[in-house]
């Protein structure tokens, strides 16, 4: 298995900070943009980068991220331009941990061997699917283990033991920690985590937890940090800034950059 | 038995689902298993088809629509249940299966509005509290069953997301469920979704067939030659097809909408002309562009037009037990007028669908052929539509 997300908590964990992982679409608003803007969240402080290819019927994320995939189909992006988009981010950023986030019918089109060995190429760390539960998982491991690619689950709120444990068996990389129910977006903000599912994550020997769903401003990031989470995920606060800012580059790239300081702050313990 | 093996048929079906929606799934194959093996529940549940939705419904010997004195069609009405279709029959169940939940809102997606209407009753007669998603196109194109739901107390929520059709209405109805699944009980309305709803819906759809099959040994004192219905996500068709599946004499089509023609690129002909796939929680067939993404469907019935199939039926289909065929609009608008001005049936036009087929077949025997047909329902939603349609024609 590649080193790179163990390495990141590794060294955050030295200085004493969370991760913070900001979430785009791949190809949103449009191919050469999407490149732009993910340079501009990884050059102002993001730890790891949660790549989402676009998908026509996303169904766990809300309206922003909907929009997001939209935008991109639009643009004309495929699946070989998601790869080619991350070969260049790669090449730019040797150690920096990227992790997929997608829908397994993309996954499943393309042959799950194909993907995998693809996404291993272009240079990604993790996979996620976002409509594959633990008890589906047989039909990537395989594949994602040849590929030394990281299998990532998802913790729920309401997850039992039982799925805790599996997720330790299973998941390498992160853990993906639910902050709430309901589907993507800032329309519903975060909740955070309570304390015994983190600690039980520990207990059982799972990736590091990292929380994600409503994260958009500082005050949730300390939260989530001080409740145990290792660090968060950021996509609809992050795509509603490309949203709000569509053809305005510039303008674009400067607000996303103060925003990623911003919320990267926040995950430095404070001074004093 | 091992429960796990019970979520797919052949290679099909699965949970491809979110993790946060596993508990609830979970939640209610669990309840669904119990209250099956329940004679309390399975009383109920038949009290609630009998006295409240009618059955059993008519089997009617068509008198006057096939010319071929070798052929005879049977039509098995679901148009004569209660709501105009058959989607009363499992929506009772699953109406049922909430309370026993102690759940007391409903998510319903819709697109023909059949399947909102039988939600819409079945709440109101127990009392749950219904929000159905329904296309904004479907909205346009069946109005008088958008008038129902509203009357009988459901909150009809337009979506207009993608295509506005059925997918985008199950997309959004299962946005609405990951936020509310504590309190709500997604009734899904087709033998399609993550397990346990395709064995579930066919469980309380297997009434049709069951009836049917007891109604043409009474009748004709043998088992049909052909049974056929029209397959949108697949609940008539596998309702009518599971108590026949062991009679392999019995020939079962299913038949797809092939809108403006298979190749137009205009249909909702998912076994024809679909990939394996996921969408909306189970691997089946489905249509897709070259990259994996989900093509919008067509169908000139609100009710066929949905992009995927029930994974039995992907199964039915690879195993050669059932037969897949498809009609046009074209073919399921002559089958509708046929059967109106020859038997004073107005059919639904989904359920024309396997009349146009079923007249194919008629007119293509040369022996003694006994024809069963769904008619999943009635079609006086479709009428503004049809009277348009038939205008347009005369005008031209
Ligand atoms: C009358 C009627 N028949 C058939 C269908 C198609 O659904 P299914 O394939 O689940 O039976 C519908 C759906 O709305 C319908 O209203």
């Amino acid at each position: 298995m590649r080193e790179r997300y163990a390495n990141m908590f590794k060294r955050l964990e030295a200085k004493n900070e969370g991760a913070f992982i900001p979430f785009v679409t791949l190809g949103d608003p449009d191919p050469e943009t999407s490149l732009t803007i993910i340079r501009t969240l990884v050059e102002n402080g993001a730890d790891a980068l949660e790549l989402g290819f676009p998908f026509s019927d996303p169904i766990a994320d809300g309206p922003t991220i909907q929009k997001a995939s939209l935008r991109a189909l639009q643009a004309g992006m495929t699946v070989e331009a998601c790869f080619r988009l991350i070969t260049d981010v790669r090449a730019s950023y040797p150690e920096l941990p990227v992790g997929l986030l997608l829908y397994a019918n993309l996954v499943v089109h393309q042959g799950v061997e194909a993907f995998y060995a693809r996404a291993e190429q272009a240079g990604v760390d993790a996979i996620l699917l976002a409509d594959v539960p633990l008890l589906e998982a047989d039909l990537v491991e395989a594949a994602a283990q040849s590929c030394r690619i990281a299998p990532v689950y998802i913790a729920a709120p309401q997850a039992g033991q039982d799925i805790l444990r599996e997720i330790a068996r299973r998941g390498s990389g992160y853990t993906y920690l639910l902050s709430r129910g309901g589907v993507t977006g800032t329309e519903t903000s975060a909740g955070v985590p309570t304390g015994d599912i983190i600690r039980q994550l520990e207990a059982y020997g799972a990736p590091p937890a990292v929380l994600g769903f409503g994260i958009s401003r500082p005050e949730h990031v300390r939260d989530a940090l001080r409740h145990g989470a290792k660090g968060v995920f950021c996509g609809s606060a992050i795509v509603r800034i490309i949203e709000e800012n569509v053809n305005r580059t510039s303008r674009l790239t400067e607000k996303l950059a103060a925003y990623v300081r911003a919320m990267k702050a926040a995950t430095r313990p404070l001074d004093g | 038995m091992n429960r796990d093996k019970k979520r797919y048929f052949g290679a099909y079906g699965g949970m491809f689902v979110p993790e946060l929606l596993m508990p609830a799934l979970r939640q209610l194959e669990e309840v669904f298993f119990e209250a099956q093996k329940d004679a309390a529940f399975q009383k109920e549940f038949q009290d609630l088809l009998t006295e409240y939705a009618g059955r059993p419904t008519a089997l009617t010997r068509c008198r006057n629509l096939v010319e071929n004195p070798r052929v005879t069609i049977y039509l098995k009405r679901e148009d004569l249940l209660h709501g105009g279709a058959h989607k009363t029959n499992q929506v009772l169940g699953q109406a049922l299966l909430a309370l026993r939940m102690g759940k007391k809102e409903i998510i319903a997606e819709t697109g023909a509005g059949q399947h909102g209407t039988a939600t819409a009753l079945a709440c109101a007669l127990l009392g749950l509290k219904a929000r159905i998603y329904m296309g904004r196109k479907d909205m346009e194109r069946q109005q008088p069953n958008v008038f129902r739901m509203r009357l009988m107390g459901a909150e009809v929520i337009p979506v207009d997301s993608g295509s506005g059709t059925l997918k985008d209405a199950v997309n959004e109805a299962l946005r609405d469920w990951s936020a509310s699944y504590m309190e709500s009980h997604y009734l899904l309305g087709t033998a399609a979704g993550p397990h346990p709803y395709p064995t579930m819906v066919r469980e309380f759809q297997r009434i049709i067939g069951r009836e049917t099959r007891r109604q043409i040994l009474e009748r004709e004192g043998r088992l049909p030659d052909h049974v056929v219905a029209c397959v949108g996500g697949g609940s008539n068709a596998i309702g009518m097809f599971a108590d026949f599946l062991r009679d392999e004499t019995v020939q079962l089509t299913g038949v797809e909408p092939a809108g403006k023609g298979l190749n137009s690129g205009h249909h909702g002909a998912a076994i024809h002309q679909g990939d394996k796939g996921i969408l909306h929680g189970a691997y089946s067939y489905v249509m897709q562009g070259p990259d994996g993404q989900i093509e919008e469907s067509y169908s000139i019935s609100a009710g066929l037009d949905y992009p995927a199939v029930g994974p039995e039926h992907a199964w039915l289909h690879d195993s050669g037990r059932a037969r897949y065929a498809a009609a046009t609009d074209e073919e399921a608008l002559a089958a509708f007028k046929l059967l109106c001005s020859k038997e004073g049936i107005i059919p639904a036009l989904e359920s024309s669908h396997a009349l146009a087929y079923a007249l194919k077949l008629a007119a293509e025997s040369k022996h003694e052929t006994l024809i069963v047909v769904n008619l999943s329902g009635r079609g006086d939603k479709d009428l503004e539509l049809v009277n348009r349609i038939l205008e347009e024609k005369s005008d031209a």
